[in-house]
């Protein structure tokens, strides 16, 4: 259904970069609804990763208390966990690694489905561990809409197929089908 | 799934600590203060809210070992290497002005800050005549500070942040390693006090040239963050330095007019007047 969700939020690890530039690729400029991205990346090391996505959308690392803007495309910056408040501000969080990673999807994950509950969308990519699991389930629990990336198709599958194993009603979509959801449903 | 707090235990749970301890958290950003309380209950298997109510009213110790568990302690040497060579190359030359510079670290943890200051001080020939104040809520990383003792399995990260940063020394030089720990060397801590302060509830206390507050204003919510800046804006002398946490920003603060940027990318800031 259109206009279902007020935000849409991608997790990715290992093998994710090559379907998430697709992904981005085909999304328009001008979203109605804000896109944040959380990658796993190496700590304490300047990354490329940053400057590659921006070559294809214009994509900000947000500040700590920055408000959650419709249009906008985020990534989430290196070494901190990205949450979203209940006034939809952004909150950067130096804890502890969870599941061996800062920043976890599953803290963000966990954030978006507490403030955004049924008008959330997030999405799950290839990876090689179980970050997001969680998150994506917690997600679904609040009546979001939780996406993994078919498995066969994603270069590192444990981390889409955790999600799928942990909780029902997980929707598992190619790459193509993504963007396709992304255009006729959101 | 994940277990929640509800609004009404949460306030009750703020209230008990702050009558019952002095500590006010009522000004921290409720994610991440819900998530670690819950983080909490789970490793010292409380398995209800009204448990840890009524073990909170009876039971202090429990309360001191929470401290420990919700305040985010983590912290690393030469954290974000290019704050650490903006410092050396454009504040510390404006503060050897100075016959005697005071600084502050607002929200220190575990030390590892404060020893990495002292060494760019060390090596800008300043430590000599400059006081370290460290300060934090918390008092078990103040007493792990005090030891200056850090895992030796830490020092390869910190070596190569210490390098990024521009540091020409062997980094080796600075801690003489034991077992599974190195001593930061006794010089380097000699200028460093470390002692209990509350940004929340404790006031101004002194004056400095520069205050380096990182990592800590993004557990706060707005109100608070102004709170906050106010204090440092009074304990800073004209024209001194306040150094934030690089994805910190006074952007979002009504006091944010007070203060004039000198380094938008790393959070360095100035007192205006
Ligand atoms: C994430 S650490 C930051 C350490 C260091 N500044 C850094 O950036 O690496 C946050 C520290 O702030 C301290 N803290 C939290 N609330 C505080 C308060 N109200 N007053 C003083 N310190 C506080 C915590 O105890 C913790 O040691």
């Amino acid at each position: 259904m259109k206009g279902a969700y007020d935000i849409i939020t991608i997790g990715g690890s290992a093998g994710s970069l090559s379907v998430l530039t697709m992904l981005l690729d085909a999304l328009p400029e001008n979203m109605r609804m804000p896109v944040v991205i959380v990658l796993h990346r190496l700590r304490n090391v300047e990354s490329e990763m940053g400057r590659l996505l921006s070559a294809t959308k214009k994509i900000r690392e947000p500040e700590d208390k920055e408000p959650v803007k419709d249009h906008h495309f985020y990534l989430a910056p290196q070494n901190y966990h990205l949450m979203i408040e209940a006034d939809k501000t952004f909150m950067l969080d130096y804890s502890e690694l969870v599941n061996y990673s800062r920043p976890a999807i599953d803290m963000t994950f966990s954030s978006v489905a507490e403030v955004y509950g049924h008008r959330a969308l997030c999405i799950l990519l290839s990876g090689a561990n179980k970050d997001g699991a969680e998150g994506l389930c917690e997600v679904i629990a609040a009546g979001g809409t939780g996406i993994a990336q078919d498995p066969q198709t994603a270069t590192f599958e444990a981390m889409p197929q955790s999600a799928i194993d942990l909780c029902r009603d997980v929707k598992i979509l190619t790459i193509e089908e993504i963007i396709k959801f992304i255009f006729f449903e959101t | 799934m994940k277990e929640d707090i509800s609004a009404v235990d949460f306030l009750d749970i703020i209230n008990i600590v702050k009558l019952q301890y002095g500590y006010d958290f009522a000004g921290y950003v409720q994610a991440s203060l819900k998530r670690r309380i819950l983080r909490f209950m789970s490793r010292t298997n409380i398995s209800t809210v009204f448990d840890l109510k009524h073990r909170l009213i009876n039971d202090s110790e429990l309360f001191t070992h929470m401290v420990q568990y919700i305040t985010v302690n983590v912290t690393e040497m030469f954290r974000d290497p290019r704050f650490y060579r903006t410092l050396r190359e454009e504040v510390l030359p404006k503060l050897a002005a100075y016959p005697n510079i005071k600084i502050w670290h607002a929200g220190c943890s575990t030390g590892e800050e404060v020893f990495s200051m002292a060494i760019l001080l060390q090596e800008a020939g300043l430590l000599s005549r400059t006081k370290l104040y460290a300060s934090d809520l918390n008092p078990m990383n103040l007493e792990k500070a005090a030891t200056g003792i850090i895992p030796l399995d830490n020092m390869k990260d910190y070596t190569y942040n210490y390098i990024q940063s521009g540091g020409l020394a062997d980094f080796s030089n600075y801690y003489t390693a034991r077992y599974d720990n190195v001593l930061i060397k006794k010089e380097l801590r000699k200028q460093i006090n470390f002692f209990q302060h509350n940004l929340v509830t404790d006031t101004v206390f002194n004056e400095f040239q520069l205050i380096c507050c990182r990592n800590v204003f993004i557990y706060f919510n707005r109100e608070l963050q102004n709170h906050v800046l106010q204090l440092f804006y009074d304990s800073l002398s004209s024209r001194g330095y306040l150094a934030m946490g690089i994805r910190e920003s006074m952007r979002f603060a009504n006091i944010h007019k007070q203060y004039e940027t000198v380094h938008a990318q790393e959070k360095i800031y100035r007192r205006k007047s």
